[in-house]
């Protein structure tokens, strides 16, 4: 049986704290094809963090694993880069060297120094952050340094591109600006990419699939939601899209009606 | 569209009406600005100077009522104002300008704070980053940071046998404790994010330590060698008194010895100075180095 590019398979995920265990994920089972768009969607504390970072290998499985592009997960690297939810720039290096310290790690012997440095600018010029590049994290707005925490990741050139709950922490405005620049990006470079959020319209907008998950401890995957809109997608368009609305409605009903908090 | 039409009209008879004063205007401009900055001057500097001179009229009064114990401001000046007025001579031998003791003095806590600095900082890091190591020296730094630097001499003085190493071991034993400390508690506040930053980059050991430990820790490090430096000037008077020769802490020394106490509170007014042009001088480093985060 061919296995999917990205593959998750019996992971359950147990903290012990000296004698005290306790379970977070049980038995999840998923499989995510090169270039799709997969959210995790669930309740705050149904281990969805936890998920995505056995995938970045920064927790390792207690049972089970996964499997990217043919190997198994077993440690951190740039082939699973992470945009993490409060941005985590470094405060002390401007945008540009921010992006260059990926850059310079991860294409050290395999690009030139000009080579590199156009490839730091060619990805802050993907999430528009040109006009910035000697800027401190301090000096830009939170939506800014969420766009630049996107242009390390992606400078990363990952397999798949793990966002953990990238606009959590934006106003309604700028989530939507940037979550338009993130479907720009995918459209053109083709990125798997496995996202956490907790907003219904999101998931929706972004996703070919949404991964629902049921309340922990102990979560499992409950429910997985195909979306089948097509792409490009604009959000005013899809608003009234019929396939929309019954993608958006069936995610509020598992969510509220079957898994409420 | 009849809503602009009227703005025009009036337009230039106001700006015609507005032309002339406005040279007066500025002068009035220059002036404010001047009179704002004489405010700020005055605000910054008045109250030390009021509080200063408040409290040279108490002593002043104080000292006269009780004549032998600590002279008097005035008395100082009669005493000692040759030395208040030229710390640049230099008679040979110990007799020398303030200046030379304040600079051989300065010299001393270069040498000994810098190797605290070393050390501290190396140390702060290996008990920050092991737990084990943590366990082991935490304790024991805690106890030893609370002896005095006085307490410190004899011991040293038997372990080098020599003045000059003794001295700056002194001062190099008083201003390492902080310096550990702050460093250890530094590194183990390096946020999370930054460490899986670097685990999803593979940084290497080395890369860390430079590329993400040193700069997130820089903050913390120069909160220790602040207070740091200061211990080590505290220590200074304590070293000297066994050195003797040239130096501000032998000068006091000596001249309560000749019961010279005028001469000790000029001395005193150079240490306090020095003191804390030093702590102000590695807030300033620790500014530029961090380019700004540094906690104050």
């Amino acid at each position: 049986m061919p296995k999917a590019y990205l593959s998750i398979e019996g992971l359950g995920v147990t903290f012990s704290k000296g004698a005290q265990r306790s379970e977070v994920l049980r038995d999840i089972n998923l499989q995510v094809e090169r270039g799709e768009f997969v959210s995790l969607i669930g309740h705050s504390g149904c281990g969805k963090s936890t998920l995505l970072n056995v995938v970045a290998g920064l927790i390792p499985a207690t049972t089970g694993g996964v499997i990217l592009d043919g190997q198994e997960v077993d440690q951190p690297g740039p082939d699973r880069a992470v945009v993490f939810q409060n941005h985590s720039l470094l405060p002390w290096l401007s945008v540009r060297e921010n992006v260059d310290l990926a850059v310079n790690k991860v294409f050290g012997s395999a690009k030139s120094a000009a080579e590199r440095r156009d490839w730091t600018l060619h990805n802050l010029e993907l999430v528009q952050m040109t006009h910035a590049l000697n800027k401190r994290p301090a000096e830009i707005s939170g939506g800014m340094k969420q766009r630049v925490g996107i242009a390390r990741a992606l400078a990363m050139q990952p397999k798949v591109l793990l966002l953990d709950e990238p606009f959590g922490a934006l106003d309604a405005l700028t989530r939507a600006r940037l979550q338009d620049t993130v479907m720009q990006i995918q459209s053109t470079l083709k990125n798997t990419v496995l996202m956490i959020t907790h907003d219904v319209d999101e998931a929706t907008l972004l996703s070919d699939r949404i991964v629902m998950m049921t309340n922990g401890p102990r979560a499992s995957i409950g429910q997985v939601l195909e979306v089948s809109l097509a792409r490009p997608r604009d959000r005013l368009a899809v608003a009234e899209n019929p396939a929309y609305i019954r993608g958006r409605a069936a995610v509020i009903e598992f969510l509220y009606a079957r898994q409420a908090a | 569209m009849s809503v602009p039409k009227p703005s025009f009209t009036p337009a230039e008879p106001l700006t015609a009406a507005l032309a002339p004063p406005e040279p007066q205007e500025t002068r009035a401009g220059l002036a404010d600005e001047l009179a704002r900055r004489a405010t700020a001057t005055a605000t910054a500097v008045l109250p030390p100077l009021l509080t200063l001179a408040a409290l040279l009229g108490i002593w002043q009064l104080a000292a006269s009522s009780h004549p032998g114990g600590v002279p008097s401001p005035s008395a100082i000046w009669q005493d000692s104002h040759d030395l208040i007025l030229d710390p640049f001579f230099d008679h040979g031998g110990t007799d020398k300008g303030l200046f030379w003791h304040v600079l051989t003095s300065l010299k001393r806590v270069g040498i000994g704070f810098s190797l605290s600095a070393i050390c501290g900082v190396s140390l702060g890091v290996l008990i920050g980053a092991n737990r084990w190591a943590h366990r082991g020296l935490d304790p024991v730094f805690q106890v030893l940071r609370t002896v005095p630097p006085l307490a410190w001499l004899p011991i040293s003085l038997a372990m080098f046998q020599q003045a000059q190493p003794s001295a700056l071991f002194v001062i190099f034993v008083t201003s390492i404790w902080p310096i550990i400390i702050n460093t250890a508690v530094g590194v183990r506040n390096v946020p999370v994010d930054y460490v899986n930053v670097a685990r999803v980059l593979r940084l290497s050991p080395i890369e860390y330590f430079f590329k993400i430990l040193l700069p997130a820790t820089t903050p913390y490090i120069f909160t220790g060698l602040r207070i740091g430096v200061g211990m080590s000037w505290l220590a200074i008077v304590a070293s000297e008194m066994l050195l003797g020769g040239v130096g501000v802490g032998f000068f006091i020394w000596d001249q309560y010895n000749a019961s010279r106490i005028s001469d000790i509170v000029v001395a005193l007014a150079w240490v306090g100075l020095t003191g804390f042009a030093l702590d102000r001088l590695v807030a300033l480093a620790g500014r530029l180095i961090s380019r700004g985060d540094a906690a104050s």
